[in-house]
């Protein structure tokens, strides 16, 4: 009864919402800590550290995994969740007053969930494709000024420069998209840090889509907002978590949430699009 | 009062039905929702058609026997009442009402508006029972104090009238509320205690099996609960459940 | 055929021991093939299902409602008596007992009083092991209040829902057994006749209501747990669909119809607004632990308060008249219910009622609510708290105690009754009378019991408050389950009953008979419209006052009615579906024949005792005057084929333990 139940029943549905969903939101918080970097001026190189640690440091790879399967699981127990839940009133009211008695957003989980969805997809195609299989995602270059010529240098780990010009005459190659080796020896000599802070700006400031890019941006916030005022108060009292003492604190904490949260994430774009000098 | 009143009718429960109109004049302000049909159905048998088959029998909100789905809210426009205590002042003369039976797959209709909500009773045989022979030879009642606090929730809990509102309120049409009330009831009181685990899974699981939905915490049910059943209890439960099923 | 009460032996305290001790059992081997048919699911019929099929019997369940839970018995308010003395303030089961004879107008079985006085701790004992959560106070334990017709405080409570929890919890226990298949439950079913044979109740021919099916069912005994028929009067505190159908049945099948005269009014109803009126909605009793009655002093004020030129708090202490308090100092606003009725009647009927209709008294808080603010001023220390937060205080305290019912009332009336005095007037709340049993709560025919308000025995003429829900659960669950196994010990042998017996068949027939002729009438009227009719005439001539003339009057017009009825109803829809007019016709039919048996009874008795008032006796003050010597008797009727045919038998009310003397509340 107890294994069986815990994966079938109505309310393991509803824990594992509510599971996945507030681990989802500590995602978020971590994600938004990650961006909230493209705010500082001149910070491309530290974003650009944080992009390489987000995706070579294995507790993180287990987080990331983990935050994988729970997108996963979320949309499609939502799924299951909003087909039972449509099929166990088979004749719809004629009239419907609805709005008396709930939230918009709490009645409109399934389709808030799903433009999300969308996002996230499309949001990873963007962003997380390039960074994880773009065999031509660009590395972090630098331009210094030697001996009052300007020159271009790859940014290494280790606190380096390689000069660009050796890399053009493949004294140094590059190999798996970010190692330098030595051209002769085929010896790895130094790493480099994938340009995620490049193509971040330049996405949402390319001439033709940057726009675009940055309204629908803003506008999944805005779902993404709908979606966290029902959810995150939800999560808690589907897994028990409701007492007249601190329901005021768990719903004042998913308001701020609900508003802040998907707030920060908006302001990202529309800095970089509207005010950061390229 | 001048209404029009548009009556979802259906002859059985095969047959489809389908919303009819029916003007209604000379409705008094101090009526109740039910008399207020009283009326309708006298001038119907007076013409010789069928009138509008509808639940009552108390008609003083404790019963639970009387539903109704009036203008898009399960008992009406007011709140904290049943229909047959919601009141014609809560109408405009020339208003247009929707009337129409809860709706939900595990309550099918009947005639009318009449539906058949013995699936709550069948969850209720499930676990809906503390396990004491009505022997007589209990201990004396005030060998076990219960805190007062525990015991008003339970009673709180306990007042529910199984209307159905709740389901024919939620989107889902989940039966979360009227089930959580039932294990909550017995849940706060130590009596109870001794088999809430049991009680839980046998009643979630006879829950499921009715084909109510889902509970995505909307709270539509605890706004047109008749009787202010708290979402509280639909947590308690999710806690019991929790709690049952790991163990 | 004599009656034979069958009270055992002995003195009054141990008559039910000995009685228990002595009787036949039933093994629990033979109990497996022993059915019993209950109908009715409240609290009488709930727990005696529950509790027999816990036993071993295989109980079927019939109820009209939906689901058990539906009961009327849900809509008891305020509380349910037990001799705990819990208070220490000197209760008893002899207080008890003594009590509720007083009560009842010494018109009750000592025997069956008694019994129900003795088993009444164990009410509350059996409700809370099954989960019933009855009010408690902060220490844990159970709290009690007071009701009228007592000087004690021995009423058990759920704020003002009562009845709502007992009745769940013995569905609860029903549930129990029907999720094991002890019970089968006939929800949505009408029983329409009682089959004999062989001089023994051996099943019952039911109507399924979803489907109109006519349906058979047997077993080898049938307890009939149907309730009240209050809804003779139309109006009454009543559920709509409370009817006499089963009772009566079994009346016309041979079963006597006790005292159906006595009946109560109780005195705290929500007045009539209008003709449009369906149903009359109680206000507990509990609420005259607190509130104050009273009408104005002056007639022009009442005059000025019916034409809405004066509101009652207008009025100053000194042109109020508190009359229960002024009247019965000693009891005041707790006087019973009978008392408490007719004194309000006869302060309308001088003219200083005070709503529209002149049909109304003021219930009034305001003095509860500044007392419980200045207590809890006090508790919370706040020496010199002014008005505003003593009332705010005083109101936060009443909202507890009544919160329910006042919103029950504020719905209602859409008068906010904190602020305004409530407007209450009595309604036919409860009815005394029902059909004869004896100590066995059997029937006169033999293996058809009746327990519940649906029998006869307990209130005599007048039911103390919390004394119903105390009657049913003892029925049902200590009573009836010994008394059952006693009779039904000799029948261990007799095997499945057959339901295609010629009796089966025969009573089938005429009950699709009856049905047929009402679909096939094509008369001119509504059901609703002659039970309307039904309803004035009880309430005007067989009400709260009666005289020889006006129930003689009652008499005629109920059978003319009776006639017009049966000749002009129209009832809509067909035999073979849900059909809710084809319903009411059967019950109003049953009604159109118990009113005339009413008034007859009313008639006959010559006194006035409890809720049965004739004007003609009557003490200098008012009070009702009894005739001991003349009708101290259960006044049993058989049915013989008319009403006005019916035969009268008396069982003589022997009195050994209590004096009998005239009921005084001063």
């Amino acid at each position: 009864m107890a294994k069986s139940a815990l994966l079938k029943s109505s309310l393991a549905k509803k824990y594992w919402m509510a599971l996945t969903g507030l681990f989802l939101c500590l995602f978020l918080i971590g994600h938004l800590a990650g961006n909230l970097q493209l705010l500082v001026p001149d910070n491309a190189l530290n974003f650009n550290k944080y992009a390489l640690f987000m995706t070579t440091n294995p507790a993180v790879k287990i987080l990331s995994y983990v935050t994988y399967i729970s997108i996963l699981f979320h949309s499609i127990d939502g799924a299951v969740l909003v087909f039972q839940n449509q099929a166990a009133r088979p004749i719809k009211y004629a009239r419907n007053n609805a709005a008396a008695n709930s939230p918009w957003a709490s009645r409109n989980m399934g389709i808030l969930g799903t433009v999300i969805l969308i996002f996230i997809v499309t949001h990873m195609v963007t962003f997380w494709a390039p960074m994880h299989f773009d065999k031509k995602m660009p590395l972090q270059t630098t331009t210094i000024d030697v001996q009052g010529q300007k020159q271009e240098f790859y940014l290494t780990t280790d606190g380096g420069y390689i000069p660009k010009a050796q890399v053009d005459q493949n004294a140094i190659i590059i190999k798996d998209r970010t190692d330098f080796y030595d051209g002769n020896a085929k010896v790895k000599i130094k790493e480099g840090y994938k340009d995620l802070y490049k193509i971040t700006i330049a996405f949402f400031k390319d001439p033709k889509y940057g726009l675009i890019a940055t309204i629908l941006y803003v506008i999944s916030m805005a779902i993404l907002a709908f979606h966290l005022s029902h959810g995150f108060g939800s999560a808690f009292q589907s897994l028990g978590a409701n007492n007249p003492k601190y329901n005021g604190l768990i719903r004042g904490f998913g308001k701020w949430f609900a508003i802040l949260v998907p707030l920060l994430f908006a302001i990202i774009p529309l800095y970089i699009h509207f005010i950061l000098k390229a | 009062m001048k209404l029009t009143l548009k009556i979802w009718r259906q002859k059985n429960a095969k047959e489809t039905g389908k919303i009819v109109d029916y003007p209604i004049d000379g409705i008094e302000p101090d009526m109740s929702f039910l008399e207020m049909l009283d009326v309708l159905n006298e001038g119907l048998i007076n013409k010789g058609d069928d009138p509008v088959a509808f639940d009552h029998d108390c008609r003083e909100g404790i019963c639970g026997m009387c539903s109704l789905f009036i203008n898009g809210e399960a008992h009406g426009p007011d709140r904290g009442v049943t229909t047959c205590q919601l009141h014609m002042r809560m109408f405009k003369d020339g208003d247009t009402i929707f009337i129409e039976p809860f709706r939900a797959k595990a309550f099918p209709v009947i005639k009318d508006l009449v539906t058949d909500r013995s699936s709550f009773d069948r969850i209720q045989h499930a676990g809906g029972f503390i396990s004491v022979n009505t022997s007589g030879n209990t201990i004396d009642a005030n060998t076990i104090p219960i805190n007062k606090h525990d015991a008003d929730r339970s009673f709180d809990a306990a007042t529910c009238i199984g209307c159905g509102a709740c389901v024919a309120s939620c989107k889902n049409s989940s039966a979360m509320l009227f089930v959580s009330a039932k294990v909550s009831q017995f849940a706060l009181l130590p009596q109870g205690r001794i088999e809430a685990h049991d009680r839980v899974l046998n009643m979630v699981n006879q829950m499921d099996h009715e084909g109510f939905g889902n509970c995505t915490n909307t709270g539509a049910c605890e706004v047109e609960c008749p009787k202010g059943i708290s979402l509280e209890n639909i947590a308690r439960m999710n806690r019991e459940y929790l709690s049952a099923s790991i163990k | 055929m004599a009656l034979d009460s069958k009270i055992p032996q002995g003195p009054i305290d141990d008559k039910w021991t000995n009685y228990k001790n002595h009787i036949n059992l039933v093994n629990p081997a033979n109990k497996r093939n022993l059915d019993i048919i209950v109908v009715g699911t409240g609290l009488a019929g709930g727990s005696a299902a529950a509790t027999l099929a816990e036993l071993g019997y295989n109980v079927k369940a019939f109820c009209f409602q939906d689901s058990p839970r539906r009961a009327h018995s849900i809509a008891a308010q305020g509380g349910i008596n037990a001799a705990k003395n819990y208070q220490g303030d000197g209760d008893s089961t002899f207080r008890l007992f003594y009590d509720t004879v007083k009560g009842g107008d010494y018109r009750a079985r000592e025997a069956n009083v008694h019994r129900l006085a003795e088993v009444s701790a164990n009410i509350i004992d059996q409700c809370v092991a099954q989960g019933v959560p009855l009010a408690r106070e902060y220490g844990g334990l159970l709290d009690n209040r007071s009701f009228g017709g007592t000087l004690v405080s021995r009423t058990f409570y759920a704020k003002g829902q009562t009845g709502q929890q007992l009745l769940l919890g013995a569905y609860s226990a029903m549930n129990r057994q029907i999720g094991r298949g002890k019970i089968k439950m006939h929800n949505r079913h009408e029983m329409l006749d009682l089959v004999i044979v062989n001089g023994k109740a051996r099943g019952i021919i039911a109507r399924n209501l979803i489907t109109g099916e006519i349906e058979r069912h047997s077993a080898h005994a049938v307890v009939i747990a149907s309730g009240g028929y209050g809804n003779v009067f139309f109006l009454s505190t009543n559920a709509m669909g409370s009817n006499a159908t089963a009772a009566w049945k079994i009346h016309k099948k041979g079963a006597y119809f006790a005292n159906p005269c006595y009946t109560q009014i109780h005195p705290t109803c929500i007045p009539v607004s209008g003709d449009h009126q369906s149903k009359l909605t109680l206000m507990s009793e509990s609420l005259r632990n607190d509130g104050r009655i009273w009408v104005p002093k002056n007639l022009e004020d009442a005059k000025a308060i019916r034409e809405g030129k004066k509101k009652p708090t207008d009025l100053s202490e000194s042109e109020r008249d508190y009359y229960l308090e002024r009247r019965y100092p000693s009891f005041g606003n707790l006087v019973p219910r009978d008392v408490a009725s007719r004194a309000a009647k006869e302060r309308c009927d001088a003219g200083y009622g005070v709503n529209k209709t002149g049909e109304a008294v003021y219930l009034d808080f305001a003095a509860a609510i500044e007392r419980y603010g200045k207590e809890q001023a006090y508790i919370k220390g706040l020496e010199n708290a002014d008005a505003k937060t003593i009332y705010k205080l005083g109101k936060e305290v009443v909202e507890n105690k009544y919160g329910n019912l006042f919103q029950m009332y504020l719905k209602i009336v859409d008068e906010d009754p904190y602020v305004t005095p409530m407007m209450i007037y009595p309604a036919v709340h409860y009815t005394m009378g029902g059909t004869w049993v004896d100590y066995n709560l059997m029937t006169t025919i033999p293996g058809c019991f009746s327990i519940g308000e649906s029998n006869f025995s307990d209130h005599g003429a007048n039911r103390l408050g919390a004394s119903a829900l105390m009657q049913g659960l003892a029925d049902g669950y200590f009573v009836l389950p010994y008394t059952i196994g006693d009779y039904l010990a000799p029948d261990i042998k007799v095997g499945p009953i057959s339901t295609d017996l010629p009796e089966f068949v025969a009573a089938e027939e005429n009950v699709r008979t009856q049905l047929d002729k009402f679909i096939n009438n094509n008369g001119s009227h509504s059901v609703d419209h002659f039970h309307k009719k039904l309803g004035k005439i009880m309430w005007d001539k067989v009400g709260m006052a009666r005289n020889a003339q006006g129930l003689n009057e009652a008499i005629h017009e109920i059978a003319a009615l009776r006639e017009e009825f049966y000749r002009d109803v129209k009832v809509t829809g067909t035999l073979d579906s849900f059909n809710q007019e084809l319903e009411k016709a059967m019950r109003v039919a049953d009604f159109l024949e118990l009113g005339e048996l009413f008034a007859k009874d009313a008639l006959h008795r010559n006194e006035s005792c409890g809720g049965h008032f004739r004007e003609e006796y009557q003490t200098d003050e008012g009070e009702a005057l009894r005739d001991d010597e003349n009708f101290a008797y259960v006044a049993a009727w058989e049915y013989k084929g008319k009403p006005s045919d019916a035969v009268l038998h008396k069982e003589p009310l022997v009195f050994d333990n209590v004096k009998l003397v005239q009921r005084s509340y001063k």
